[in-house]
Order: structure tokens, then C-alpha cells, then sequence
């Protein structure tokens, strides 16, 4: 068995990953390694080859194999030491990294720190169990799109897609550019789980219908999906059996969420978030294992990549400065709690101390949409300060900056807690 | 006859409703744009709406089947389909970097279909 040390080992080489090795080089750890398990670097991007990433952090519209590549340039143009066609079978909680690959057999890596950039899966036909026949012909948004983008061959003719978070709604153009007749997307809940300009630019866009309250009740066909049954549902989100219908398909893409890949922190006994799925984590994206960080996808799931990679640079400059030994906690710790109508808010803890920072960003989502809100910000009861947005959905991630100096202000800080509320009168 | 419509500005994520009037081919008036780019994005998307295209393109010898693509700038929506035509045909030869131009000018647009990745060759 291959034996190493090293500072920092980032595991996955997707765009948390990247970001986080590429922050903590240039913050002066030159003992970086970054174990990926696919053939090439960038992670889920490659197969996005859809523009609209990058507007934040570039300030210009990329497609996902841009946004990867620039960060792969920037990680070849550095000494970063990457693994390919690696896989991490254990991470223990001493920061001992435990892989395989073809040429190098069984490896054990010793690290100073460890960054947790696994990201996350689709939630399969499997999960949520459709009644019916069990054809070909049933496949997650994300693979017909892998088969599409990447394989070289479109995964159907007549295609119905069920859930309308971003992925769905992206395969929905792509099939239907790609000579497939798309008949409609159903979403269970009253309003989209994907970005509204996924909804404009590829539904409206090319007429294909956008159901809400249906879910497909039905799945029929032997060997291969001959057709969907589709229903309405009430408001407890039961199907309502007369509303029934049945499309004619040889495809079903499931939308239907994503779970953080946490198989790898368990090991490590990092403490889960029930509401996110991924770690609990500090604003420096420290795990409850010391030297352990997490982020990106497994730490929650994104809609955007331009927040995994500045998530990402948090946690890679984090790793950096607990590498040497200039990361202090203050042994306090002020829990971040989630509010009225917010369903969770990253980090989920304040407990470091302040350094250089000016601001702790805190990521959230609202739990429903919502119009003319409040974002309002309290500690330990007390409102510390409150601004509008005129709207906050759900697929559509909120940061709000929460500045230092609001911070060093407090005494004693045990709560940070924000709600989110519609402004009465409109 | 005077139309209404309400767009999403897509300009950024902030997705404004942006609401038109307009009669024809006539902007009449702009209401609910946060800033300048919805103005323009409503006024593009009642007289002409163009759209960038990402898509992909067969390579002979590449380290995988397709390289994906995208037009250099925003083509008219109308001619996406014919667009998808020309690139179908088409099969390009690795090594292929970032940016470079694998058709010219499509359909007379004057954008160019350029490589959204490098592909390596074959090993």
C-alpha cells in the first residue's frame, strides 16, 4: 500500500473542489492533492453544456464546459497534484484519506485538512416509487442528459418530464432541439423548483407545457415505456383519480431532487443536517471534525454554481489557515438559525475568530414562494437589521452579507436567527 | 390593436416581471424593470428574440463522442432549429482547444459556432 502525506486533499474535482484547491495555492499551501473518481476533471459541468453559469463570478455568461475549463487551466497552471480514475472508499476522522486507483492499487493519504467536494445525485424512479410496470424508458434528468451531451445518443422520442427543478427544464429544450417531441413537464407543487429564466428560455420558448399541481400516477409498458398516466392533484398534493390521463411516451425524465453524497463524511462521523442533507458547518465551512470541510453540493444543493465556488473559496481559505495554524475559534459558538418561511441557512454556526473578513455571507432558501419580503436578521432576539427583495422562491438561492463589524458589536452572541416575511398590504 | 404582455427578464437572475404594451411591432411602454438591461431585453423579446445556442458536435478521434458547442452570440429563436440542422451534419477532427471556431457565420447571422471545451484525442 501506497503510503503519502500531505497538507490539503480535496476529494471530487468538480467545481467546489476546484475552487476550494485553487484558493488554499494561492493562500500559500503548496502540498495540495485532489482525488477524483471520473477520467477528467470538472464534475457534473462538462454534460451542462448550456450557457448562464458564470454571471456572478465572472462577470459574462459561460456554458458549464467553460466554467470547468477555466478552472482545470487554472489548476494545471498550478502545482496541484490530481488523481483521475480515483476512487475514495474512507475518510477517517484523523484526516486519513483512504483511495484506489488502476495504476496505483490501494493508496492511504494523511492529510492536514480535508475538503468534503462530492456533490451531490438525483433522486432515482426508485425513490419515489410510481405505480405500474418497471420498462426501459425511466431515467433521471441527469443521465438522459450525460446520454445526450456526452455519449453521443438522444434517449427517446416522446418525451414527458416530471418535476421542473433546472435539470428537467433544461433537458426539456435540449431533447426537443435535438428532434424529440417533448409533450409537457408535470411539477406536484403549485410553482417551478428551477430558475425562472430555465422556465422562459426553455419551455415558453418552444411551446412545451409546464403542468403544475400533476405527478404521474401511472407508468405503462413492457420492455419499454409505452406511455404515462398523469393527474392532478389536490391541495394536499393527492392525485385526484378523475382527472387522469394518459400520454402517449417512450421517455420519462425524473426531476425530482438531489441528495448531497455524504457516504464518505459519515465515515468520517461528520454530523449531518437533516434539512440540507449535507454537513453542519462554521462560516468557514469547518465541519464538527476539526480540519474536515465541506462544500459545494454536498453541502447543500445549488442552483447556481457561481455560489458553489465562492462557497468553495471560503472553505479552500479556511483549510488554508487551520494548515497553518492561524485558524483560531473563539470558543464561543452563535447558532445560525432559520426563521419564519426560510428552510435552512448555511452556516448553520458563527464560532470562528474574525481575522480580515469584513463579512460572513449566510446562504438561504425560502420554504415557499414568496412576494415583497423582509429579510430580516435578529440576534439573540434583538433585530439587528431588515431590507426587501420583491421576491424569494424557493429554487432560487438568497445571500445575505452579515458584516463583522454587526459581529464585533455583539456581546455574548449566542443566535443569529432570520426570518423572511411577505410585507402586509401587498 | 395595443397588446399587453409580461415578460421575466432574464437579462440576470433577479428576474424581473417586466410588463409591455405595445402595438405591432411598437413599444408603447415599459413598466416593472429594475434596471436598464430589462428595457432592452422587453424591446428584443416583442420585436425580435434571439438566443444563444449551446449545443454539441460530433468529433472523429476525440477522447469522447461530442464536443460541445455554442453560437459566439445571440441568434434569432426562429432559426434555432435549422441552426441544429447545420451543426448535425457537421463532424469535426480532435485535438480541439477552448474557443475555436468550428463553423463560420451560421445561417448568416454572423455568429460563429465555437468549442466550449478543449478535446483531447483519442488515446
Amino acid at each position: 500500500m501506497l503510503k503519502v502525506k500531505k497538507d490539503l486533499v480535496v476529494i471530487g474535482g468538480g467545481p467546489a473542489g476546484l475552487a476550494a484547491a485553487k484558493t488554499a495555492y494561492d493562500d500559500g499551501i503548496n502540498d495540495v492533492m485532489i482525488l477524483e473518481r471520473d477520467f477528467e476533471l470538472g464534475g457534473i459541468l462538462p454534460q451542462c453544456i448550456h450557457n448562464g453559469f458564470g454571471l456572478h463570478h465572472f462577470k459574462e455568461e459561460l456554458t458549464g464546459p467553460e466554467y470547468a475549463q477555466r478552472f482545470i487551466n487554472d489548476i494545471e497552471e498550478r502545482d496541484i497534484e490530481v488523481k483521475l480514475d480515483t476512487m475514495v472508499l474512507d475518510v477517517t476522522k484523523d484526516r486519513k484519506v483512504y483511495a484506489m486507483n488502476k495504476k496505483e492499487g490501494f493508496l492511504e493519504i494523511e492529510a492536514k485538512a480535508v475538503v468534503l467536494a462530492m456533490g451531490c445525485r438525483e433522486r432515482t424512479a426508485g425513490a419515489i416509487g410510481i405505480p405500474g410496470t418497471r420498462p426501459a424508458g425511466v431515467i433521471t434528468a441527469g443521465t438522459a442528459q450525460r446520454y445526450t451531451n456526452i455519449e453521443g445518443f438522444v434517449p427517446g422520442d416522446e418525451v414527458v418530464i416530471l418535476g421542473s427543478g433546472d435539470i428537467g427544464l433544461i433537458m426539456a429544450r435540449r431533447m426537443k432541439l435535438e428532434g424529440a417531441d417533448v409533450k409537457a413537464v408535470c411539477e406536484l407543487l403549485p410553482y417551478t423548483g428551477g430558475l425562472t429564466r430555465n422556465v422562459v428560455q426553455c419551455l415558453e420558448d418552444y411551446d412545451i407545457p409546464l403542468m403544475l399541481n400533476h405527478t404521474v400516477t401511472a407508468i405503462k409498458g413492457e420492455g419499454r415505456l409505452e406511455a404515462v398516466e398523469i393527474s392532478e392533484v389536490d391541495e394536499n398534493l393527492k392525485p385526484i383519480p378523475e382527472t387522469a390521463k394518459t400520454i402517449k411516451a417512450d421517455t420519462l425524465l425524473l426531476s425530482v431532487g438531489l441528495i448531497p453524497e455524504n457516504e464518505l463524511s459519515k465515515k468520517a462521523d461528520v454530523i449531518l443536517d437533516d434539512r440540507t442533507g449535507g454537513p453542519i458547518v462554521n462560516e468557514g465551512r469547518e465541519t464538527n471534525i476539526e480540519g474536515i470541510f465541506a462544500c459545494g453540493n454536498v453541502l447543500h444543493v445549488h442552483d447556481l454554481v457561481d455560489w458553489v465556488t465562492e462557497e468553495s473559496q471560503i472553505a479552500g481559505a479556511h483549510a488554508a489557515k487551520y494548515i497553518k495554524d492561524n485558524f483560531e475559534k473563539t470558543g464561543k459558538c452563535a447558532e445560525v438559525k432559520a426563521g419564519e418561511n426560510v428552510s435552512y441557512v448555511i452556516p448553520q454556526k458563527i464560532e470562528l475568530e474574525s481575522g480580515d473578513r469584513k463579512r460572513i455571507p449566510l446562504y438561504m432558501r425560502v420554504s415557499t414562494p414568496l412576494t415583497a419580503v423582509d429579510i430580516n436578521l435578529y440576534a439573540d432576539g434583538e433585530k439587528l437589521y431588515s431590507f426587501s427583495e420583491p421576491f424569494a422562491k424557493p429554487g432560487e438561492m438568497i445571500s445575505v452579507p452579515l458584516a463583522q463589524k454587526t459581529l464585533d458589536d455583539l456581546d455574548n452572541l449566542s443566535e443569529i436567527k432570520v426570518d423572511i416575511i411577505e410585507k402586509e398590504g401587498e | 390593436m395595443i397588446e399587453t404582455k409580461t415578460l421575466t427578464c432574464v437579462a440576470c437572475p433577479k428576474g424581473c416581471e417586466v410588463t409591455v404594451e405595445y402595438e405591432g411591432d411598437e413599444i408603447i411602454d415599459i413598466k416593472g424593470n429594475a434596471c436598464p438591461q430589462g428595457q432592452s431585453y422587453a424591446e428584443e423579446e416583442i420585436v425580435a428574440p434571439t438566443r444563444i445556442l449551446p449545443t454539441t458536435i460530433r468529433v472523429k478521434n476525440g477522447a469522447l463522442a461530442l464536443c460541445p458547442v455554442k453560437t459566439t452570440k445571440q441568434i434569432p429563436l426562429e432559426k434555432m432549429f435549422k441552426a441544429m440542422e447545420i451543426i448535425g451534419k457537421k463532424e469535426v477532427e480532435a485535438p480541439i482547444k477552448m474557443g475555436d471556431v468550428l463553423i463560420e457565420d451560421i445561417l448568416g447571422t454572423g455568429a460563429n459556432i465555437v468549442a466550449t471545451r478543449d478535446m483531447q484525442e483519442k488515446l
